[in-house]
C-alpha cells in the first residue's frame, strides 16, 4: 500500500464511500459559512451567551413539534423557529417597554421556555428521544435535513450580505441608529429582531445536524477565536467561517476513524483551533510574551 | 435649508420628564432660536442629557411637549461617550462615513463624492493619515474627533452635543470649539451640554441653566450670575420619596 492511498483512506475515503458522510460534510460546511459570521456579531454585541440562551428558547417548540408529529424534521424545525423567535421578540418588547435591559429580559424568557420545554418532553418522550434532540448527530442527516440546512444557510448568508451595513451600525453604535431612526421615522429595533431571527434559524438548522448544544459551539467558538486574529470586521467574519469549516471537516474525519460522536468531536476540533488562536494569534498570548522590537513611530 | 433662518427651531412647552414619578425635568418652557449657539449647564443630575434626548425623541415626556421645526432628518446628536464600544473592528473612514446614513440609508451607494466629503471632514478635525486606522487604536481625544467628523458629514441644521469635551485636552477642545463656531457661522443651530463656566462665557452667546427646574435661559452674561448659580446649587440633588405630587398641570388645566 503506497502513501497516497493511505492519505486517500484517511481523508477522502470516508466521504467517497458513504453517502451519510457526504451529507454530514455538506451540512456542516453550510453551517460554517452561515452561523460562524453571526457568532462574530454576537461577540461584538457582548452577547456571546445569547446563542446558548436561544437554544433553550427553541426547546418548547421542538418538543411541541415532536409531541404532535413524532421525529418529524419539518415539524420540529418549524416549532423551534417559532418558539425561538417568540422568546426573542417578547424579550425585545419587554426590554423596550420596561426598565429591564435586553439580557435580563432574555434570561427570564429563556428560563421560562426551558422549563416549559423540559416539562413537555418528560411528559411525552423517553430519555433517549430527549438525548436525540439535544445532541443530534451529523451522521444522521437525511435528504430533508440537508435541504433545511442548505436553505437556512443560503437565506442567512444572503440576508447578512444585503443588510450588512445596518447590522454593523446597529452593533457598533445603536444610539446613533436610534437617533437617525427617530429622524427618519423608521424603527431601529427591526434590525435587531431581523438579526436575532437569523441566529434562531441557524440554531434550528444546527440542531438537526449537530444537536442544539453543538450548534451554538460551531457558531461561537470559531467566532471567538477569529476575533483574536484581525482588526477588521470582514476579515474576522471570513476567518470565523474558515475555522468553522476546518473544524467541521477535521471533526467528521476524526469521529469516523475514532468512532466518537460527530457533534462533540467537531466542537472539540473548534476548541483546538481556539487554543491555538489563544497561543499564537496577534491578540493571543505568545506575541505578548515575545517582546518584538517596537518602531520609532 | 429649511431651518436656517429666523424664528424658533425648538419650542419647549411646559416640559416634564420623570423617572419613576421623580421629575428629571420639571415644567420647562422656552425656545431655541434658529441659528443660535446655546450652552446647557447645571449641576449633576439636573436633566441636561434628558433634555437633549427628549428633543431627539429618544425619551418620552410625561407632561408638556417639545416641538422641533427642523426637518427631522436634519438633526444630529452626539451622545455621551461612555455609550460606545471603542474596541469595535472598524476603520476611521468607515465610522466617519456612517454620517452618510441619514442620506443614503442601508442600501444607498456611497459614491466618490461621499468619499471626498469624508476625506474633507477627516482633514477638518486634523486626522489626515488616520483613515485606515482601526478606531480601537485611537486615543479618546482622537476618537472624539472622529465623531465630530461624522457630525460634519451629517450636515445637520440642528446639532445636539452631550458633553462633547469631557476628558479632552485643551488643544483638542480648542480645535473642536473652532468647528462649532464654523457651524454657528453657517447658520446651524447648536445646543451643547457643558460643564466649564469659563468656556461657556467665552464661546456661547446663549445659556440655559437647569437644575431640574429652569433656573435661567437667555444671553450668557445675564444667565451666568452668582445669584443664578447659587440657586441652581441649592436645588437638591437627592430625590425626596416623601415629596408631594405636583399639581401644576391640574391647576393650569383648571384655569384654562
Amino acid at each position: 500500500m503506497n502513501e497516497s492511498s493511505a492519505v486517500w483512506d484517511l481523508l477522502i475515503g470516508p466521504f467517497a464511500e458513504f453517502a451519510f458522510m457526504r451529507r454530514a460534510l455538506v451540512s456542516t460546511l453550510a453551517l460554517a459559512v452561515s452561523a460562524a459570521p453571526l457568532g462574530v456579531f454576537l461577540t461584538l454585541r457582548r452577547m456571546s451567551l445569547l446563542g446558548d440562551a436561544l437554544t433553550h428558547a427553541v426547546l418548547p417548540g421542538v418538543a411541541l413539534g415532536f409531541m404532535l408529529f413524532g421525529l418529524s424534521l419539518p415539524a420540529m424545525a418549524l416549532g423551534g423557529v417559532v418558539s425561538g423567535l417568540l422568546v426573542a421578540a417578547i424579550a425585545g418588547v419587554v426590554s423596550r417597554a420596561t426598565a429591564l435591559k435586553e439580557d435580563a429580559s432574555l434570561a427570564a424568557m429563556y428560563l421560562l421556555a426551558l422549563a416549559v420545554g423540559v416539562t413537555m418532553i418528560s411528559r411525552q418522550g423517553s430519555q433517549l428521544d430527549l438525548l436525540h434532540i439535544l445532541f443530534g448527530s451529523a451522521l444522521g442527516v437525511d435528504e430533508q435535513g440537508l435541504l433545511l440546512v442548505a436553505g437556512v444557510a443560503s437565506v442567512s448568508v444572503l440576508t447578512l450580505a444585503v443588510f450588512y451595513r445596518g447590522f454593523v451600525l446597529e452593533t457598533f453604535d445603536p444610539s446613533f441608529l436610534a437617533a437617525a431612526a427617530v429622524s427618519k421615522g423608521s424603527r431601529p429595533w427591526v434590525w435587531q429582531q431581523l438579526f436575532l431571527m437569523l441566529v434562531v434559524i441557524n440554531l434550528v438548522a444546527g440542531f438537526q445536524t449537530l444537536g442544539t448544544l453543538m450548534a451554538v459551539g460551531l457558531m461561537m467558538l470559531p467566532a471567538v477565536s477569529a476575533r483574536l486574529w484581525h482588526e477588521s470586521l470582514p476579515a474576522q467574519l471570513f476567518n470565523a467561517s474558515v475555522q468553522a469549516a476546518i473544524a467541521g471537516v477535521a471533526g467528521l474525519l476524526l469521529s469516523y476513524h475514532l468512532d466518537t460522536p460527530s457533534g462533540p468531536t467537531i466542537i472539540g476540533c473548534a476548541g483546538v483551533l481556539y487554543l491555538l488562536s489563544l497561543l499564537v494569534s496577534p491578540g493571543g498570548w505568545l506575541p505578548q510574551i515575545l517582546k518584538r522590537p517596537h518602531r520609532v513611530a | 435649508m429649511g431651518a436656517r433662518g429666523v424664528g424658533a427651531v425648538i419650542t419647549v412647552n411646559n416640559l416634564t420628564v420623570s423617572y419613576r414619578q421623580h421629575p428629571a425635568l420639571h415644567h420647562i418652557s422656552g425656545q431655541f432660536a434658529a441659528g443660535s449657539l446655546t450652552a446647557v449647564i447645571g449641576p449633576n443630575g439636573s436633566g441636561k442629557s434628558t433634555l437633549l434626548k427628549c428633543i431627539m425623541g429618544l425619551v418620552k415626556p410625561s407632561g408638556g411637549c417639545i416641538q422641533v421645526q427642523a426637518a427631522r432628518r436634519r438633526i444630529a446628536f452626539l451622545p455621551q461617550r461612555s455609550e460606545m464600544d471603542r474596541s469595535f473592528p472598524m476603520l476611521v473612514q468607515d465610522v466617519v462615513l456612517l454620517g452618510a446614513w441619514g442620506a443614503v440609508g442601508a442600501w444607498g451607494g456611497v459614491d466618490p463624492s461621499w468619499l471626498a466629503r469624508a476625506q474633507a471632514a477627516i482633514q477638518a478635525v486634523g486626522l489626515q493619515g488616520f483613515e485606515a486606522r482601526p478606531v480601537g487604536t485611537l486615543s479618546s481625544g482622537q476618537f472624539q474627533r472622529v465623531l465630530f467628523a461624522r457630525l460634519i458629514l451629517q450636515d445637520a441644521d440642528l446639532i445636539l452635543l452631550d458633553e462633547p469635551f469631557a476628558a479632552l485636552d485643551s488643544r483638542t477642545t480648542a480645535s473642536l470649539l473652532t468647528l462649532i463656531h464654523q457651524w454657528h457661522a453657517q447658520g446651524r443651530t447648536v445646543v451643547a451640554v457643558l460643564h466649564d463656566d469659563a468656556q461657556v462665557h467665552a464661546h456661547f452667546d446663549q445659556t440655559l441653566l437647569l437644575a431640574r427646574e429652569l433656573v435661567a435661559w437667555g444671553p450668557t452674561v445675564q444667565v451666568l450670575t452668582e445669584a443664578h448659580l447659587q440657586r441652581a446649587r441649592l436645588l437638591a440633588e437627592a430625590w425626596d420619596d416623601q415629596a408631594e405630587l405636583c399639581h401644576a398641570d391640574d391647576s393650569q388645566a383648571g384655569a384654562a
